[in-house]
């Protein structure tokens, strides 16, 4: 018989938030050992007709991000039937499908057992280092963000250059890459205001995460400073600089060096520094 | 070897085709048609495959040459005063330019993008399979922006095949139907039904990206930030100001609002075409009826060339449907709250 995705998970839901032994009824059965693992059982959300969000939690989370990474990888080594591009996110996986092959049902009830596969260890992990010039024109929040966290701007620096950034995703626009990692003292809500235009190689934060965004455009997050380095250039080779599951640091450059790296970028330099793969 | 020079073209117009799918996991942007239906059907009367690359033209009036040889090509879509060189020429149909012949278009009227579809093809270098135009991204072939005057396609000599007209079923005046979620759950019960229950208008400051909506306010239950996560054609998203804002084909592939329900497949080139200020209305619908529709609806751009019909029936066909409900059709089709005031001519074609 088939699960009922939609009240498998509103039972779930309700029984975990008033179960504290988590055992909870399904349609009148006692649940087994088998459901020991619902608190980490994904919510099977529909996008539409034909995409499915796979959510592994509401939060920053970085053991769901594994989750979401493990299950993307799962995806793209089985043959799922209907399943046409996947997009890892912080929390969930989208899961755009045909539903001229499959439907939401079927799907869902698949994707649910992909997520209870153990997370196989990741095979490598690449590091990089990218350069930043910090403030001024290049970070125009950068005071702003200081003043707000009462502190110094050099101080603001010193704690961003200190993180040990992984990328968590890769979304909005081509490159825009989300990182996980940023120390507690930075987490800041993004501007009420979103801005319509900030500039290409932008570095920012925004909540609990920072970012490194490619291409000028929309951003509500606060601006501490541009990099030289493309996450995304055409006629590239890689087109695509940074993964989901990629570590990433930052180091700070003058506006000189900054000019230099961007005039090499432009030709097609990476710029970035791989210290580890 | 032909070309089709832009003679002149207002703004929102480019090329666009199936869209460019596969890097959504890097922030690739899918771009693509804003009504697949009409650039399938355009594309059909041409005797291309379905989502062959083709000039998208946004509200304003546009105009076409044929040079170095006649150019072959079929205009679907929102409906328009169309003439080549003075001999007024229907929507729906194919039709040749000769060499030196320009098709002038006018503005559209009870939509906002027309599709012109070139036999044969535009000439270009696909980007991640796809010449449409992503701007921001600097992606789309043969050129990455929007189209403007003077700029020329390579194309297909004509082949000189008869031309076609094509019977496309009659543009629903429905609520655009909605799948709830994947964030319906950040709404308490009262914006939801405030959301379903509503009038809503599109305002005129939206764009590929999204179309921003005015209406009432809904509000979040817990605020309106969420950590962000992948959107699709169609979704809903509603930020801090509870405007929703409905994500097209340049959106962002992912977003750090709430999405409280998104587009069905087979609404999403209606609503495309939905004019700015004018009054629509969203409703629910389950899932099985929402692939249900999805399934008709590619069954549909899939059949297309079974709705070809020879051009020689064209003149009867118009007398048919005069007779039959032009009067009814062009009250109907009048709406007093927007500046859209189709003439019968208007009326009939969507009729």
């Amino acid at each position: 018989m088939p699960i009922n995705l939609l009240k498998l998970q509103a039972d779930l839901r309700e029984a975990n938030s008033t179960s504290p032994e988590n055992t909870l009824e399904l349609d009148g059965t006692k649940t087994c050992e088998a459901m020991a693992a619902t608190l980490s059982l994904p919510r099977i959300l529909p996008s539409g007709d034909s995409a499915i969000t796979v959510e592994f939690s509401r939060n920053i989370d970085d053991a769901a991000n594994q989750r979401v990474l493990a299950l993307d990888r799962t995806l793209a080594a089985e043959q799922v039937s209907g399943v046409t591009e996947t997009v890892p996110t912080y929390r969930s996986l989208l899961v755009h499908y045909d539903p001229m092959q499959v439907d939401f049902d079927t799907l869902g009830e698949k994707l649910t057992l992909l997520a209870q596969l153990p997370v196989p260890p990741t095979t490598k992990t690449r590091r990089w280092r990218i350069p930043v010039v910090y403030g001024g024109e290049h970070g125009i929040d950068l005071e702003d963000v200081a003043k707000t966290l009462k502190t110094t701007a050099d101080d603001i620096v010193a704690r961003h250059i200190g993180g040990d950034y992984r990328v968590a995703m890769i979304g909005f626009t081509p490159g825009w890459s989300y990182l996980s990692g940023l120390e507690d003292s930075l987490h800041m809500p993004r501007r009420q205001n979103p801005r319509l235009l900030t500039p290409a190689g932008t570095i920012s934060i925004g909540g609990v995460q920072t970012g490194v965004q490619c291409l000028a455009g929309p951003s509500g997050w606060h601006l501490l400073g541009r990099t030289a380095v493309r996450t995304y250039q055409l006629h590239r080779d890689p087109t695509f600089l940074l993964e989901p599951g990629d570590r990433v640091t930052f180091s700070a450059v003058d506006a000189k060096t900054f000019a230099e790296q961007d005039r090499a970028a432009e030709r097609g330099e990476i710029v970035a520094e791989l210290i580890a793969s | 070897m032909s070309k089709l020079v832009i003679s002149s073209i207002g703004p929102a117009s480019s090329v666009q085709d199936g869209g460019r799918y596969g890097a959504q996991r890097y922030g690739l942007t899918p771009s693509g048609a804003m009504d697949r239906l009409a650039l399938s059907a355009a594309n059909c009367l041409v005797g291309n495959a379905p989502f062959t690359a083709a000039i998208e033209i946004g509200p304003f009036g546009a105009a076409f040459t044929a040079r170095e040889g006649a150019v072959r090509v079929a205009l679907a879509g929102a409906s328009r005063n169309a003439d080549v060189t003075g001999r007024a020429v229907a929507s729906d149909t194919s039709m040749t330019l000769a060499d030196g012949e320009t098709l002038t278009l006018g503005f559209a009227r009870g939509g906002s993008f027309s599709y012109l579809a070139i036999e044969g093809g535009i000439a270009g270098e696909p980007m991640f399979g796809s010449l449409a135009v992503n701007a921001r991204a600097g992606l789309g072939s043969p050129y990455p922006r929007p189209l403007q005057a003077g700029d020329e396609l390579q194309t297909a000599a004509a082949s000189g095949a008869a031309e076609r007209r094509i019977e496309l079923p009659p543009l629903a005046d429905a609520p655009i139907r909605v799948v709830m979620g994947p964030q319906d759950d950040e709404f308490g019960d009262a914006p939801k039904e405030l959301f379903l229950d509503s009038e809503w208008k599109i305002s005129a400051t939206s764009d590929r990206m999204g179309y921003r909506l005015e209406g009432p306010v809904i509000k979040h239950l817990h605020g309106h930030n969420i950590v962000s996560d992948g959107t699709v054609n169609g979704s809903i998203q509603v930020p801090g100001n509870g405007a929703p804002i409905v994500l097209m084909p340049d959106r962002g592939t992912s977003g750090g609002y709430p999405k409280i329900a998104t587009v069905i497949t087979a609404d999403l080139g209606r609503f495309a075409q939905t004019p700015a200020g004018k009054v629509f209305r969203f409703k629910a619908v389950s899932m099985a009826e929402a692939q249900g529709e999805a399934r008709k609806f590619w069954e549909m751009l899939r059949t297309l060339p079974d709705r070809l019909r020879s051009i020689e029936n064209f003149d009867l066909n118009i007398e048919a449907l005069h007779d039959a409900n032009v009067a009814g059709a062009a009250v109907s089709a009048v709406d007093a709250r927007t500046w859209q005031i189709p003439s019968p001519a208007d009326a009939l074609a969507h009729d």
